[in-house]
């Protein structure tokens, strides 16, 4: 089993953070896992991505380029790779910064406005955990334990706040 | 040893600390600074040397001078600070002065661009300066490797004066995986003739590469080429897959061995009998390894991020008794396992021809 995930937006939406969050959750699994982000000139507003796989095997082509999950933070990103998602593959897309709509009908598309939740919970920046648990939630894809631990690694133990912000957002997208 | 998750870029710098490199001298290129930053942090908590020099060929000959005083020393830069430094790794390799060059490739000609590449094979395998010189080549392909291979370039390095260099590519240098670090036993050579003080007990030690007398400088020359005759012997490094039976067989190294393993693993899976040879030095090219891989082939598969530079040393391993095909991408294009695959079925298809 593996599982290739392409996390997409704007550069400062936490793009490679939240890929970060779901390897270190991967490698709390016990399974095999890549990170491999978009380098170069992207910047805080540049176009942005991050392919994660997680696997039961040794990791070939870290490279995701027909991916079983696509997160899209923004329409460009959505425009760009909606047409590489496997067919019966997953699309979650925040519909606070993304008013392009799915035309497939062979993936399954679960919307929500995780930029506006996370402003209304004083979660600001937090549209990207709030995703993952929309992801955790409807794929099951990794446990919820899995992903505590992935936040204890990522975050330092120096600030707790954060720590309780990103399980805060992580449920708030579970629960939608 | 419990794993961490770690940039490949990052994760070699750290193996290199480990190693004993007490000097590193670089200049800031992407996609290789990573390497550069870990060790401004790190390096001087370890009690070694962090200088960002001037520009690439300061940072060459400043190790250049590191080295001839016996010091584990180290520079990184990606494509074109590689050419720059050249005429100081020629000095280096004509001084007999052990070191480790990391070229964390991108794509070229001139600037070319900032995606991953394969493109600086023949620089490094070939000529990396002027004259009868030679370096060894390591070729990574995992973050893992990273680690494993910056160790032991440090160490064959001092065993044979010879610089190494760990050619890696920017998405080995940017991508994250779990890696381990060995507990490194550091394996000390002496260095009797290292520009590190006489105390008066014996005569100066001169770290030089210039012999005006022609009969002079071609024994020194000779002698270095007895070296490589016996790295090509004794330092061959390769690794398999699925060869045995294997009837197309894929040769690639770094990144790219990764994405021909997924196209391989695919081949094996609709019953073509493909296999993957994955030189881990390419200088000293494993002739023999490559040999023994192909030994039920009827047609190889050269794969690289570039237009076809490891090509010639494929054919000349196997004496071109089996024909070699090519497929590449380049200028910061990876190729994907699907195209892989799909050269793949056609030499199976032609296989008989």
């Amino acid at each position: 089993m593996t599982d290739n995930i392409l996390i997409a937006g704007f550069g400062g939406q936490g793009i490679l953070f939240a890929g970060k969050i779901l390897v270190y959750a991967g490698m709390a699994s016990g399974k095999e896992v890549s990170w491999l982000p978009s380098y170069g000139p992207e910047m805080r507003g540049g176009t942005c991505n991050c392919s994660v796989v997680i696997s039961d095997e040794p990791i070939g082509s870290p490279l995701v380029i027909t991916p079983d999950v696509l997160i899209a933070l923004n329409t460009p990103s959505l425009e760009k790779f909606i047409n590489n998602v496997k067919p019966g593959g997953v699309v979650l897309i925040d519909t606070t910064m993304c008013d392009a709509k799915v035309t497939r009908e062979d993936v399954k598309v679960f919307a929500l406005p995780a930029t506006e939740m996370a402003d209304t919970n004083d979660l600001k920046g937090g549209a990207n955990i709030i995703l993952l648990g929309k992801l955790l939630g409807e794929t099951k894809i990794l446990t919820e334990e899995a992903f505590a631990k992935a936040v204890e690694k990522v975050v330092p133990i120096s600030k707790p706040k954060l720590r309780e912000n990103d399980m805060r957002a992580l449920t708030l997208g579970m629960q939608y | 040893m419990e794993k961490m998750l770690m940039k490949g870029n990052e994760a070699l710098a750290e193996a290199a600390i480990r190693a004993g490199c007490k000097c590193f001298f670089g200049y800031p290129i992407t996609p290789q600074t990573e390497v550069a930053a870990y060790l401004s942090r790190q390096l001087p908590k370890n009690g070694g040397v962090f200088l960002q020099a001037e520009s690439e060929v300061a940072a060459i000959n400043m190790v250049y001078g590191a080295a001839a005083a016996g010091v584990r020393t180290m520079t990184s830069s990606s494509s074109p600070g590689i050419s720059l430094k050249a005429e100081g790794i020629s000095y280096l390799c004509g001084a007999d002065l052990p070191c480790v060059i990391i070229n964390v490739q991108r794509g070229g000609p001139g600037l070319g661009g900032i995606q991953p590449s394969q493109a600086d094979y023949w620089q490094a395998t070939k000529a990396l300066g002027h004259g009868d010189s030679r370096v060894f080549v390591y070729a990574p392909n995992s973050v893992q490797e990273m680690v494993n291979l910056v160790v032991i370039a440090f160490d064959k390095a001092d065993e044979y004066r010879v610089p190494a260099m760990i050619l890696a590519d920017g998405l080995l240098g940017q991508m994250m995986e779990p890696v381990s670090f060995p507990e490194i036993s550091a394996n000390k050579t002496e260095k009797p003739w290292a520009t590190d003080g006489h105390g008066n007990n014996r005569p100066h030690n001169i770290a030089n590469s210039l012999y005006l007398k022609p009969d002079v400088l071609e024994n020194s020359i000779w002698e270095r080429d007895s070296r490589y005759k016996q790295m090509e012997m004794t330092e061959t490094m390769a690794d398999y897959y699925c060869c045995d039976d294997a009837e197309i067989v894929v040769a690639a190294y770094g990144a790219s061995s990764r994405i021909c393993k997924s196209a391989v693993k695919a081949a094996r899976d609709q019953g073509i009998k493909a296999g993957l040879f994955r030189p881990v030095t390419l200088f000293p090219f494993p002739k023999n390894e490559l040999k023994t891989a192909c030994r039920n082939a009827k047609k190889v598969l050269t794969v690289e991020m570039s237009t076809g530079q490891m090509v010639e040393d494929v054919k000349l391993a196997l004496e071109c008794k089996i024909p070699v095909e090519f497929y590449g991408r380049t200028g910061g294009i990876i190729p994907t396992p699907d195209e892989v695959l799909a050269e793949i079925k056609k030499l199976n298809e032609n296989k008989g021809e």
